[in-house]
This record gives structure tokens, sequence and C-alpha cells, in this order.
């Protein structure tokens, strides 16, 4: 599903972001990929949505190389993922039902579709009642709620999520955490890029670690350690 | 493109517009001080362009002939003369028609008088001639030199210069308009371009999220492009339905307060001035909202 294959990242300015990484996620597989600030985490993922091309190695999503990909193939890797991005990213002058529609529009959906599917997603992460609500009217955990729908309503290959607790108490954070397993057992491979310990323990899932740009380790299932 | 996305994009230019009404405003305000100048200067133009036509259709080049010149030869310098490409039509005045035409001109048509005073003789027995008219005037002396190449031609008598210097002015007019239409154009889409830069930045986010979640760019792009033709749609009828009034009431104007110059300056139906000028300052408003647009968004996006 997911092949980085001597991945290393170098910019313009010198530094080393990711230093020939190399790991393969399976499909269906759940995977945190943890490390501290500079770790190459947010350089990762800019890499995986093709913003940034690597300057070693090369990657392949869902049978798609990165390095023969043409420019209009871009829109169509990016929707083998659903993002689910830091600090939630919704459109703030949009209700809950606008926001997850507004996936489905860039995609060139049609109206029938939207209107049918966008209520079933939000059913599934329990804010259907909240349909017409802007996100200041909602909490931090309903927002993100909000953000995974918009992200899983395209029924993408993939959920990459980038710090999805990282403005969440903990019990917003592990139903957060349980709504991406659920989905992880309906057959979404989950990236979660994260640094909090706790979810990462609690959930026991794969974790791939980063340092300094480099994999220091791959276990099936672990947890975090203390010297990230 | 799918209608649903037709209809988003349609739905976001609006959202967009709104947004940043004052700097639409500039912009539909430039188109139409742009288009209006157009419009005044194509009337101008088109009714000059009329009156010059009608003035030239009755102005004539006469060719005389050398005395004893026989009909042959006459018929032969006739068709050299229609060989001449800014020859439009050619018509013989015998003597007799001349001196008759004559009579008519200077006697008042007092035949008793006239054939008192010449009896049957014809003054201008050795003046039939070739009237021609041309095809285009400013050109007309280079054409009355070629006639006077032509064996056998005495004299050639050519009209005098007002049309000639109608076409001047006309072609004065028309630079004139080309130039400051060409500086307005260039305002507009200046200003169509800042009015878009604005609403991409706005939408900075919207755009950055699009992106990531898999937005083709033409998505991205459309209803910035709609926004333009929008606003150079807006532009181009406001001065369409000014002018439209403006011309017929100076039509008016003229017909009622200013008889004399009425009389001798017909204008032409705003009917006919709007079926050239309607479409093209159409095409043009929506050319500079589309073009504007277009290029500010391959400029910013870069998606």
């Amino acid at each position: 599903m997911i092949v980085l294959d001597h991945v290393s990242m170098k910019y313009p300015t010198g530094t080393l972001a990711l230093d020939d990484v190399t790991f393969h996620i399976g499909k269906g597989e759940f995977v945190f990929i943890v490390g501290s600030s500079g770790s190459g985490k947010t350089t990762l993922i800019k890499l995986l949505l093709n913003e940034i091309k690597p300057t070693k190695g090369d990657i392949v999503v869902s049978g798609m190389t990165y390095s023969k990909l043409k420019r209009r193939d871009i829109p169509k890797l990016r929707r083998k993922f659903g993002v689910v991005f830091q600090n939630f990213r919704l459109l703030k002058d949009r209700t809950v039902f606008e926001n997850v529609a507004f996936a489905q529009q860039v995609v060139e959906k049609s109206n029938k579709e939207i209107r049918r599917e966008v209520p079933a997603v939000l059913t599934m992460v329990g804010l259907a009642s909240e349909y017409k609500k802007y996100p200041k009217q909602l909490s931090g955990g309903e927002q993100q709620r909000v953000a995974i729908a918009r992200a899983i309503v395209n029924r993408p290959d993939i959920i990459l999520a980038d710090e999805p607790t990282g403005n969440l108490d903990p019990a917003n954070s592990t139903e957060i955490m349980e709504l991406l397993d659920d989905l992880n057992k309906k057959g979404t491979t989950v990236v979660v890029v994260t640094h909090n310990k706790e979810i990462v323990d609690a959930m026991q899932k794969r974790v791939i670690r980063l340092k300094k740009g480099k994999i220091v380790s791959d276990v099936v299932k672990g947890g975090y350690k203390d010297e990230d | 493109m799918k209608i649903s996305t037709l209809r988003y994009s349609i739905k976001q230019s609006f959202i967009s517009i709104r947004r940043n009404l004052l700097f639409s405003l500039a912009s539909i305000g430039t188109i139409v001080a742009c288009l209006f100048l157009f419009g005044v200067f194509y009337s101008i133009i088109i009714n000059m362009t009329s009156e010059v036509k009608s003035i030239q259709s009755t102005l004539t080049v006469s060719v005389f002939f050398d005395e004893g010149t026989d009909e042959n030869r006459i018929m032969e310098i006739g068709n050299e003369l229609k060989s001449i490409s800014n020859v439009d039509t050619i018509n013989y005045v015998s003597a007799e028609k001349a001196w008759a035409g004559y009579i008519d001109d200077v006697y008042n048509g007092d035949t008793d008088y006239v054939h008192a005073v010449f009896g049957d003789d014809n003054p201008l027995e050795n003046a039939s001639s070739y009237e021609i008219t041309l095809k285009n005037l400013s050109k007309q002396n280079e054409t009355v030199e070629v006639i006077k190449t032509i064996p056998n031609v005495r004299k050639v008598n050519s009209s005098d210069v007002t049309a000639q210097s109608l076409n001047s002015v006309s072609r004065l007019v028309g630079y004139a308009s080309i130039g400051i239409i060409t500086i307005l154009f260039l305002v507009s889409l200046f200003l169509i371009s800042n009015t878009i830069t604005i609403g991409i930045s706005v939408r900075k986010e919207e755009i950055a999220i699009m992106k990531l979640i898999g937005a083709k760019d033409s998505f991205v792009r459309t209803p910035f492009v709609i926004e333009g033709i929008i606003i150079g749609l807006v532009g181009s009828f406001i001065p369409l339905v000014m002018l439209y009034f403006m011309y017929n009431a100076m039509s008016q104007y003229l017909s009622e307060h200013f008889t004399l110059i009425a009389n001798m300056f017909k204008m032409v139906p705003v009917a006919e001035v709007f079926k050239g000028m309607a479409p093209v300052s159409v095409a043009i408003g929506v050319g500079i909202g589309f073009f504007g647009s277009l290029l500010t968004t391959r400029k910013h996006l870069r998606v």
C-alpha cells in the first residue's frame, strides 16, 4: 500500500530532514509514526502528499510510483488519502455539513451523492445533529470529528492523520483514536503521525520511530519511548 | 465539467465578488470606462465612415479626351479606366448630355434662352467625358496620376479635398481611440488581476486544503475565471445601456435643435451602430475578464 524506498529529503537550506528512510505499510494496517519535533514527521507527510519531492529514493502508494507521476496524476494520488490535518483546518465560514460536503465538491461528486453521503458520515462520527453548526460553535473534539468526517467521506484507501489529538484533552483524544480504530477495522489503512505518548501506548499498534530523519525503530506492537 | 461543479464554481465566484466588493466594483468601473470610451469612439467612427461614404458616392472624377478622339478610342479608354483597381463606377457623359446638364445647372433649364443665344451649337462639343467614382478617396491623387498616363486623356478633373479631409480626421480619431482604449484595457487587466489576487489570498487556506484533498487544477481555477467573466460581463453591459440612451437622446436633440446640422449630417440609426458595437463590447469585456483572471490564477495558484 505505502512503500518508501531509501527516501532522503534535503532542503535547499542544507537541512537533511529524512535520511535513507525505508518502510512498507500494508493494506489495512494501523501505524503510528512517532518522533520529537525535527525528527522528520512533517516532511514525511509532505512527501506522502506529493507537496515536495524526495531528493533521493522513491515512494509508491497504491501502485502509483511518485517519480513517474505526471502533474495531472497528482489529484488522483491525493484522493487515495483522507487527510486529518493538525489544528483541524476546517473552513470557519461554513457549517459542519458544508465542511464535509466541501471534500466531495472538490472531487466533483454530484449534489445527489453529497446529500446521501454527508449525513451518513456525520452519523458515523456522531455529529448528525450538529450539521448546521459552524466550527466555532463546536468543542475541540467535535471539530476533530468533523475533520475526520471530511477525511473519510470520499472513502479513501488511507487515512493520514497529522497530530489528530494535538489540541484535545485525554477523553476526547481517546474518542478520536477509537473512531480511527473503528475505521481501520472496516479495512481502511490508518497512518497517525503523533507525539502523544498516552495514545500510542494505549493502542498497542505498529510504531515507526523517527529521530533526526532516520528510522530508529519499527515495532509491530509497541508503545512510545521516553527518549522521544 | 459536471453541472454540480459548475454550479459550485458559479456560487463561489459570486461569494468572492461579494467578499471583495470594493475591488470588484473598481474592476467593473474601469471596464465600464474603457468600454464607454470604446463605444463613444466607435459611434463617432461609424458615423464619420458613413458620412465619408455618402460624400464619396457624390464625388466624381471627370476624364476628358483629346480633341478629335474617335468613339472606338473612347471605348478603349473606358476599358482601361475599368481596369484600374481603385475605380468603382464609370459613366460615359456624351457632349450632348454634358451640354444638357450645363443648361440645367447654369440656366436653370431655360432652353428657349439658350437656343436664342447659342442656336444649335454645342459649346461643349469636345467635352464628352467619363465620370468615375473611386473606391477609396484617400488614394484619389495616385489614381488621377495613373489616369493621366492613359494616351488621349487630355484632362482629369478631380473632386475637392473635403472627403479626403474627413477621411483623415476619421483615421486620426481611429488612431487616438486605439491608443486610449489600449491604455484603458491594460488598466482593466491590471485591476482584474488585482481583484483576483486578493480573492486568492482571502481563500488561501481553502485553496490549500482543496489541493491537498485532490482538487484538479481546473476545479481550483474555475471560480476565479468565472469571477473575471462576470466582472467583464457586467462591465460591458453598463456602458452599452448608457450609450444606447445617450445616442438616442443626442440624435433626437440634434434633429430638434440643430436642424441645419441634422440635414447636413445624418446620424446612423442606433440599431445599426449597436449591431456591431454590442457584440464587440461584450466580447472585449468578457475577454478582459477571462484572460485577466486566467493569467492571474496561472501565476498565483500554480496547482
